[in-house]
């Protein structure tokens, strides 16, 4: 068959996205983001960002169709992230695909969101597919995790996770402290740039040898934030530039020190960088040095596909259709701690 | 045809026209994200006709419980927009009025909280408010307008009630829930203390 085009929404949180794929080459991907409507609250409200997607939603698709110059009957199929994420947002996304997809007489495939986050490379513009396995390493303001992906359709497995704050929620928790903006990434990026990563040393969450026999590459930010609270608190003319800038040293050195753990003992030569927090310079930089040492190929799809998109549940969906992997049934449920070994439900 | 699909309950989905209706539902108020793929497919197959049977699509705007209310309407958005035919949105309360007179539709919302709706020959007369159950007979003028408590709603009685407000000319191209209530959440106070 030829390459299948398919339609893909996205709404497991504050980002409304629908991408049009054809197989591997990008077609569309139309984002409306709630993320100014959350800012007075310093972070997600699902019940604020479920409103928005409803809102959104007929907007999206229209001019996701228009951008990729198709016809809604062309399509071969229909995919929608199903979890992991906020249950009254991704049920929107959920029950626009299941009537978009009986509406049109086609499949439908509910797919992981995390997954998601890995297929979006294939849809890179100099067409160098990804080569598997690769570990990857996503990032974002819901979730930190580091998988192994082995194949994109049937075998994906989870190393580790963060046990409490993700590590953007940790970016906007610490701008919250040093009286920064929300979202916290790009600002503690920007007063980062003049300060001193290390002049304070915080703690590097999970990483001593008695938290390494059980959580080798899970990862935990909470200590951190509080460590950094503790230090404003206490200290006299608190510099925010290097405050910002060693909380930052802080969390990419764990992030790129376990994930580069992770490549060197599964013998995979490769490492995907993936989710909003792609965007931050200083990880982008320590992984990209840490990777070069090593001999691992980095992967890092570009940032509009790294952000909550709908062409990357495009991807996928189209994937698995040229896998010939079954679609969902329609009668599945949104998952919102979905396990990423769920790759379709 | 006319699809319609209200999820402020239960979910319930009916095809009707040409003196055929079908619907199927369910009272469960928390599966509406489940059933709803499931129930359009149903009511066309029991009607043996195809999607492009339809030639417009009707969703209840709610008032009720906000999580599945939004999962009907999304629904109902994106089978409109497959098919290129126009949606309605009317209230949920206007298919129990459905051929009674005079009457208050009072639904539960959830948090100890009623929506009520008064209508005079299926036409709202005031409402959708919030009241409690100790406030209702206070709120609405219950001789005038006997209660009416729904449970269910029926999305056949929601395509008839559309029905008779398209024939006196009612605008219904707002596709907003009544959500009667703002979101929940507020502006913290600031990030608290962590040391002594």
């Amino acid at each position: 068959m030829t390459e299948p085009l398919v339609l893909g929404i996205e709404s497991s949180c504050d980002e409304t996205g629908v991408g049009i794929v054809r197989g591997n080459t990008l077609l569309a991907n139309v984002i409306a983001s709630s993320m100014d409507q959350h800012a007075v609250f310093g972070g997600v409200v699902p019940e604020i960002a479920a409103r928005a997607h409803l809102e959104a939603l007929r907007g999206t698709i229209e001019a996701a169709v228009r951008e990729a110059n198709i016809r809604l009957h062309d399509l071969d199929a229909i995919a929608v992230a199903a979890g992991p994420g906020l249950a009254g947002a991704l049920m929107v996304g959920v029950g626009a695909a299941k009537a978009l997809a009986v509406s049109l007489g086609k499949p439908l495939y509910g797919v992981n969101h995390l997954v998601g986050h890995v297929g979006a490379d294939v849809l890179r513009a100099d067409g160098q597919s990804i080569e598997l396995p690769t570990v990857a390493l996503l990032v974002s303001g819901g979730h930190t995790s580091l998988l192994l992906v082995r194949d994109l359709a049937t075998d994906v497995e989870l190393l580790g996770e963060t046990l409490d704050d993700a590590a953007g929620e940790a970016f906007d928790k610490v701008a919250r402290l040093l009286g920064l903006p929300y979202p916290g990434g790009p600002h503690i990026d920007r007063v980062a740039v003049d300060g001193d990563p290390a002049a304070i040393r915080f703690p590097r969450g999970l990483t001593l040898p008695k938290d390494l026999v059980h959580h080798r590459y899970d990862f935990s930010f909470s200590g951190l934030k509080t460590a950094v609270a503790r230090y404003v608190e206490t200290t006299n003319d608190v510099s925010v530039a290097d405050v910002a800038a060693s909380f930052r040293e802080s969390v990419a050195d764990v992030l790129t020190r376990k994930a580069v753990d992770a490549c060197l003992e599964y013998g995979v030569p490769r490492l995907l960088l993936g989710g909003g927090v792609a965007a931050n310079a200083r990880i982008r930089a320590l992984t990209a040095e840490r990777c070069a040492e090593h001999g691992i190929e980095l992967r890092v799809p570009p940032l509009s596909l790294c952000t909550d998109n709908g062409a990357m549940i495009a991807a996928l969906g189209a994937h698995l259709v040229e896998r010939g992997i079954t679609p969902s049934d329609l009668d599945f449920a949104v998952d919102s701690t979905m396990p990423v070994q769920t790759i379709r439900v | 045809m006319i699809l319609a699909i209200d999820t402020s309950a239960g979910t319930s989905v009916a095809l009707v026209g040409g003196g055929i209706v079908a619907e199927a539902a369910t009272e469960d108020t928390r599966s509406h994200a489940e059933h709803i793929g499931v129930f359009i497919e149903r009511v066309l197959a029991d009607c043996g006709v195809t999607p492009d049977a339809v030639t417009a699509v009707v969703v209840g705007l709610g008032p009720g419980p906000f999580t599945g209310l939004r999962v009907g309407i999304a629904a109902g958005i994106t089978f409109a927009l497959g098919r290129d035919v126009p949606i309605h949105g009317i209230s949920s309360h206007d298919a129990v009025a459905v051929a009674r007179g005079s009457c208050a539709v009072v639904t539960d919302v959830r948090r100890r909280e009623l929506a009520w709706t008064t209508y005079r020959d299926g036409i709202a007369v005031s409402g959708p408010g919030l009241t409690t159950e100790g406030m209702l007979a206070d709120d609405v003028d219950l001789s005038e307008f006997p209660e009416v408590r729904a449970t269910t709603i029926s999305a056949a009685l929601l395509a008839t009630a559309a029905l008779n407000r398209i024939e006196r000319g009612d605008d219904l191209k707002s596709l907003t829930p009544l959500y009667l209530r703002a979101p929940d959440a507020t502006p913290g106070n600031g990030p608290k203390r962590v040391s002594g």
